[in-house]
């Protein structure tokens, strides 16, 4: 009975290309829609996270004055000593890098780049997630006596050296003369959409007295060895700087510790919601999709009806044209979902590499669309069926 | 009695539609009789339940009251699945509309009766092809209704009927569409069944030249049997 029922199945298909071509149709551009949407979303959604991990793990930023931009420059700057009292006081401080920087053109030869000039230590390439592509960072003692020495990032070495090894080679920033002892491996752009690889990273003291002039730190990168005690200390970080500066109870902290989760949170909290808002977008062709298909199904009942009484006079039994017409059904719209399932993948693939993000198999967005769509074709194919195969033979043979 | 039990006795058929003050009484109590091996011709004005009493003897719609049996089996208490598998192995229908799938080939039409009684493909094919030529329809096998004729259809049709060799054949006004000619060629072969192969058949007709064909005809009037002859022309 199954396999006879099946070939009356297949051959009903055949007999109605077009109806069934219109069904598969509306299935497999609404399984498309919903599938691509979805998964370049995700994709979108990953590529900031990652971004956002290259900016360093589990780190807290501090800086003078409570905001961005003006305003701040009131605030008093920090100093060595609160680097040191950080590093001493502060258990869960793992790497402590104080941080200055400044603009400069950066000269070789006949090349010239303006890029910033970051002035900081050691700890300063961990904290920031940075890896070395060739040579070394900074020693302690080019530390202590504020060397000439400098590690560059990728676009600073494109820029001045081209093809050429930039290792040992030296470099001039304003008016003195820096040996380049190590390259970073390229990060790429930053979640906010600035190019991270335009550093020229140098020891603290070199920028303090060559550069800036002045014993002041920027802001100070604090990177916690694991993520449960990220609150503590950025807790503890405020106390302690509130009490150095001065600062009493009634009054606000002049300083801001920032945790980059928060940033973190923020951009992957927006990325999510267009991943939904896109979500809802191809979900609603899905619909129209689904109603298309009901239109073609409830448009062609008249002569299914005529077909059902047809098949039920010549000895069929109801639960064989039910069985029938449940297969052509399911059989249209798995063929749907699953040509929507293939052309969505080919789609985000294509389309992930021209955005530039990564291309991220979702097996639960994939089946959700597969059974919905299966779920339309069957409900709208088989129930019309239902009614007209519970009719008397010669009313459904009568119905116009 | 047993041995003589008729093919089809029906016994005080009524059939009703609607309910109350707007109930129609197609059928006012339908007695009739009819041997195996017989052609019986069913006419009468529109109206006065000829055709109601075919679907009730093909089990395509159910009497208000009264009895039928089939070969000694009372229909009447037969299930809806049970009253289709009568309809699979005793019966075969021709309409008036032909009623063939439509964008379905000859030879496919003609199958569609086996596959619902599970024949494997080949003796499957073999009946089908079978049953077309017989109906002188060879080489039209893969044609679909609407690149044929209206006669050519309903030979389709009696192809698609006779394929299971079932025990009565069913005519509701198999000549209603056609012209003269055609009508006279699907008559012939509908009697050339009954002659050959002692199928017994029923057919509707307001036709007296196709009634001519019959070897009894019975004549409905007002939802009752009023005459019920046995044609002289034909033995």
């Amino acid at each position: 009975m199954w396999w006879n029922t099946l070939l009356l199945a297949l051959r009903a298909i055949r007999r109605n290309l077009m109806r069934s071509f219109l069904t598969v149709l509306g299935i497999v551009i609404g399984v498309a829609a919903v599938i691509t949407m979805v998964t370049l979303g995700n994709g979108a959604t990953r590529s900031v996270s990652e971004q956002i991990a290259s900016m360093g793990s589990n780190l807290l930023m501090v800086m003078p004055g409570q905001r961005f931009g003006p305003g701040s420059e009131g605030a008093a700057k920090f100093k060595s000593a609160d680097v040191e009292a950080i590093r001493n006081q502060i258990g869960g401080a793992w790497r402590v890098a104080p941080v200055v920087n400044k603009t400069a053109v950066a000269v070789y030869q006949a090349e010239n780049w303006s890029t910033v000039v970051y002035g900081s230590n050691e700890d300063y390439f961990q904290a920031g997630n940075w890896e070395l592509a060739a040579g070394r960072t900074f020693s302690e003692a080019e530390q202590r006596s504020g060397k000439a020495v400098c590690v560059i990032g990728e676009t600073v070495r494109e820029k001045l050296f081209g093809g050429q090894n930039p290792i040992g080679a030296d470099i001039r920033i304003k008016q003195f003369s820096c040996q380049v002892i190590g390259l970073l491996k390229p990060k790429g752009q930053s979640a906010m959409g600035n190019d991270q690889d335009d550093v020229v990273v140098m020891p603290l003291r070199t920028v303090q007295r060559r550069l800036a002039g002045s014993q002041d730190i920027g802001r100070i990168m604090v990177s916690v060895r694991d993520e449960a005690s990220i609150d503590t200390v950025q807790r503890q970080l405020t106390l302690l700087l509130r009490e150095r500066r001065n600062i009493s109870e009634s009054e606000d902290d002049d300083f801001k510790v920032m945790d980059t989760r928060q940033i973190a949170e923020t951009l992957t909290s927006t990325t999510k919601i267009l991943t939904m808002l896109l979500g809802a977008v191809a979900a609603v062709s899905l619909l129209v999709g689904g109603i298309g298909i009901m239109n073609i199904m409830l448009v062609s009942v008249t002569e299914r009806t005529r077909e059902i009484g047809i098949r039920l006079a010549i000895g069929a039994l109801e639960r064989e044209v039910l069985l029938q017409f449940l297969i052509e059904a399911v059989v249209l719209s798995s063929l749907g979902g699953l040509t929507g399932i293939v052309l969505a993948t080919t789609a985000s693939l294509a389309l992930a590499r021209l955005m530039g993000i990564p291309y991220l198999f979702d097996p639960g967005i994939n089946l959700l669309a597969f059974f919905f769509s299966a779920a339309i074709g069957v409900i709208f194919g088989f129930f019309p069926a239902r009614r007209a195969a519970g009719l008397d033979p010669i009313d459904a043979l009568r119905h116009e | 009695m047993r041995c003589f039990s008729p093919l089809i006795r029906l016994a005080g058929i009524t059939k009703t539609y609607g309910h109350g003050q707007a109930a129609f009484q197609a059928l006012k109590g339908i007695d009739l009789t009819i041997e195996s091996g017989d052609f019986v011709a069913v006419m009468g004005p529109s109206g006065s339940g000829k055709s109601t009493t075919m679907n009730i003897l093909g089990c395509l719609d159910t009497p208000s009251c009264g009895s039928y049996q089939f070969q000694g089996l009372q229909v009447e208490n037969l299930t809806r699945n049970q009253r289709a598998l009568l309809r699979r192995h005793f019966l075969g229908f021709v309409f008036q509309g032909f009623n063939l799938l439509p964008r379905t080939t000859a030879l496919e039409n003609v199958e569609l009766p086996l596959i619902y009684r599970g024949e494997p493909a080949a003796r499957r094919h073999t009946a089908a092809r079978h049953a077309l030529q017989q109906v002188g329809l060879e080489g039209w096998e893969h044609h679909t209704p609407a690149e044929l004729s209206g006669g050519q259809q309903q030979r389709v049709a009696i192809a698609r009927a006779m394929v299971t060799r079932p025990e009565v054949l069913l005519a509701d006004e198999p000549t209603g569409n056609l012209d003269t000619r055609t009508s006279q060629e699907i008559m012939e072969l509908i009697s050339r069944f009954n002659r050959e192969q002692g199928l017994t058949v029923l057919m509707v007709t307001h036709e007296p030249d196709m009634a001519h064909y019959a070897k009894r005809v019975v004549r409905f009037v007002d939802g009752r049997v009023d005459q019920d002859l046995r044609n002289a022309e034909v033995t």
